[in-house]
């Protein structure tokens, strides 16, 4: 079995990932030989208006997947229903093996499931570093019982320090670490809410548009980090409208329009696919696909998730 | 006009038993509002639980004053639940419309005539019931002939000494434990809900669970504050327990800069002083003729005093809309 192989290794290369996705069929609702992620029948409607109506999704373990789709098809309303922040009318999803559907979101979180945000939600008023240190897990100091009494939760402080402090400097943002995140600008903010969803050990990674917003400069050292997740064993799903990031770093693309998942594959062939370019593109059909990226993903950002 | 009568009289008062009462419920809003960002406008109901807790459990029912005061918290545990399971999944408006309404129903429960028997109706309750406090009052103790206390400006009579030493006591004893909560992890994850709690959410933190613990110990120390204002004058009223504590609360709070442990202190402390001394002077200033009858009466003092410290808050949040103790930087970061 794959998935027994993928556990014994602990991390599959990017190379087996490619190699191993490429014998899958580009069909939308496809199985994958090591799904982490498997949602069946994922419907939710918005009074008359369905968001998103998923009859089979599967994410490949230690993959870099993109979910991608014009405005409006249901991606971050899927983000939501699959972290917790949304309730589905239907469905059933499983995370490695275990059921989350309708599980609180803290607990997706607990799970190893965690995400980000489209408009960035750093934590303004806390300093940097202790927008690391509040995310990792099982911290006893969180009990109020033990909030009162430092020294049960001084040593596991230090831990969670140098272990901020080590991403943050991964991140570029050490020297940062104790001004208060509200004086960063849009794109270290992109950079803290990433450092920061790894302080929680995830397993999944789930960013909902990482370069929105952020400037060309630091687009190239985001890439990076993005690529360094997969290294490191970690699945990566991800809402872009950045039609080069995604060719750039994705192993696999996921089509939606309308709610529905239209197109799967990897990004060359997906890109090449008709009925994606008619349904992403639609009226700017004319114009060079690059660009098009670029004004989408400023038209995007103003539409906050629903 | 003498000066110094006026000026020892708003000492006294500025770090006085009212200043100890609006200093506690302060510091409970401040884990609430100041750290959590929660909007509690029930502040009252929370004192007025703990106030009618030892009243009524001593002069109507007989019980000791300390199983009494163990109601009172337990009450107000029991109330902050009663407020906080329903709206504390909903947005934050809701938890301020609904503490509002309850205080004001505990009030007017509270001073109906149908349970004339339990509260007293409208004129509440007035009674011995603090006794064994003063009991072990230990100026008492140590002097029989105690007559009250007189440090430099500052002149308390016989009982208040002890209750204004009690209450001082107890306010650094809570303001230590504050202190210790706060600058902890658990401390730390009340201020991320403040900032912005789905992002607490994808975090893994129990959102609902925190708000519901600071909700608890705000409303606990908001029942200490109703034990001092009911013990201090050994009677309840209830319309003593009506919105404008709350919102004096909050003043104090704001005042002193919120999310600041030592706010509420220096809140109370500057908000007393220039209510008792606008009162006083304006008091000296009609009786020396300073201020022509006409302009003035004697039995307008307490409306225009309110009406000054008013015109003096509004310069204070135009011109350091922090508070005495915040950091203008932090307050001028964007919210998001």
């Amino acid at each position: 079995m794959p998935a027994d192989r993928a556990a014994e290794t602990g991390r599959p290369p990017a190379s087996y990932v490619t190699r191993v996705l490429g014998e899958v069929p580009c069909q939308p609702g496809v199985p994958k030989p090591d799904a982490i992620l498997i949602a069946t029948d994922v419907h939710r409607q918005f009074g008359g208006l369905t968001a998103v109506d998923v009859a089979h999704l599967e994410v490949q373990r230690g993959s870099i997947t993109a979910l991608i789709g014009p405005n409006g098809a249901g991606k971050t309303t899927l983000f939501n229903l699959l972290t917790g922040f949304d309730r589905p009318d239907t469905g059933q999803w499983t995370f490695n093996g275990e059921s989350i559907a309708r599980m609180p979101a803290h607990r997706v979180a607990r799970s190893g499931m965690v995400r980000t945000f489209q408009l960035t939600k750093v934590l303004s008023r806390l300093t940097v570093l202790e927008n690391m240190r509040l995310a990792a897990p099982h911290q006893i100091g969180e009990e109020v019982y033990a909030a009162v009494l430092p020294f049960l939760w001084r040593r596991q402080e230090r831990i969670v320090t140098d272990k901020a402090m080590r991403l943050l400097r991964q991140f570029n943002l050490a020297e940062k670490a104790q001004d208060f995140a509200g004086s960063l600008s849009g794109g270290q903010r992109k950079l803290l809410e990433m450092a920061r969803a790894l302080m929680t050990d995830p397993v999944m990674v789930m960013l909902d548009e990482p370069m929105a917003g952020v400037n060309p400069a630091l687009t190239q050292s985001l890439l990076a980090h993005i690529r360094d997740l997969r290294e490191s064993g970690m699945t990566v799903l991800f809402v872009e409208h950045d039609m080069d990031m995604v060719r750039d770093i994705s192993d696999w693309v996921v089509v939606m329009a309308q709610g529905q998942i239209i197109a799967e594959g990897p990004p060359a062939s997906v890109m090449a696919d008709a009925r994606v370019i008619d349904a992403y593109l639609g009226a700017h059909h004319d114009r060079p696909l690059t660009a098009d990226g670029q004004s989408l993903t400023r038209a995007d950002a103003e539409v906050s998730s629903p | 006009m003498d000066w110094s009568a006026v000026l020892g009289q708003a000492l006294t008062q500025a770090v006085g038993i009212q200043a100890i009462i609006y200093c506690l419920a302060a510091i409970g809003l401040n884990m609430q509002f100041g750290y959590t960002g929660l909007l509690n406008f029930g502040q009252a109901g929370f004192a007025a639980v703990g106030a009618y807790a030892i009243a009524v459990l001593v002069v109507t029912f007989d019980w000791g004053l300390w199983p009494s005061m163990a109601m009172g918290i337990l009450g107000a545990i029991v109330l902050a639940l009663l407020l906080g399971v329903p709206t504390l999944r909903l947005r934050a408006d809701y938890l301020a419309i609904v503490t509002i309404a309850a205080a004001e129903v505990i009030r007017l429960v509270s001073r109906s005539v149908t349970f004339n028997d339990v509260f007293g109706g409208s004129d509440g309750i007035t009674g011995k019931f603090a006794a064994e406090f003063y009991a072990l009052n230990p100026f008492i103790a140590v002097d029989p002939e105690f007559s009250g206390l007189t440090l430099g400006p500052l002149r308390y009579t016989r009982n208040d000494s002890w209750i204004w030493l009690a209450g001082w006591a107890l306010i650094a004893i809570v303001l230590l434990i504050f202190w210790l909560l706060v600058r902890s992890p658990w401390g730390r994850v009340l201020k991320s809900i403040r900032e912005d709690e789905d992002a607490a959410r994808s975090l893994g933190k129990n959102v609902y669970l925190y708000k519901m613990e600071s909700l608890i110990i705000g409303g606990v120390i908001g029942a200490l504050a109703g034990f001092v204002f009911a013990a201090s004058s050994q009677s309840v009223q209830p319309d003593n327990y009506a919105t404008a504590l709350t919102f004096f609360a909050y003043t104090v709070l704001i005042l002193g800069g919120a999310a600041r442990v030592l706010g509420p202190v220096a809140g109370t402390i500057v908000f007393w002083f220039l209510i008792v001394f606008i009162g006083e002077f304006l008091t000296g200033a009609l009786r020396a003729g300073w201020i022509p009858d006409e302009l003035l009466r004697p039995d307008q003092i307490g409306q225009v005093r309110f009406m000054l410290v008013g015109l003096g808050l509004m310069l204070l949040m135009i011109f350091r809309p922090q508070g005495m103790f915040g950091d203008r930087r932090e307050l001028a970061l964007d919210a998001r």
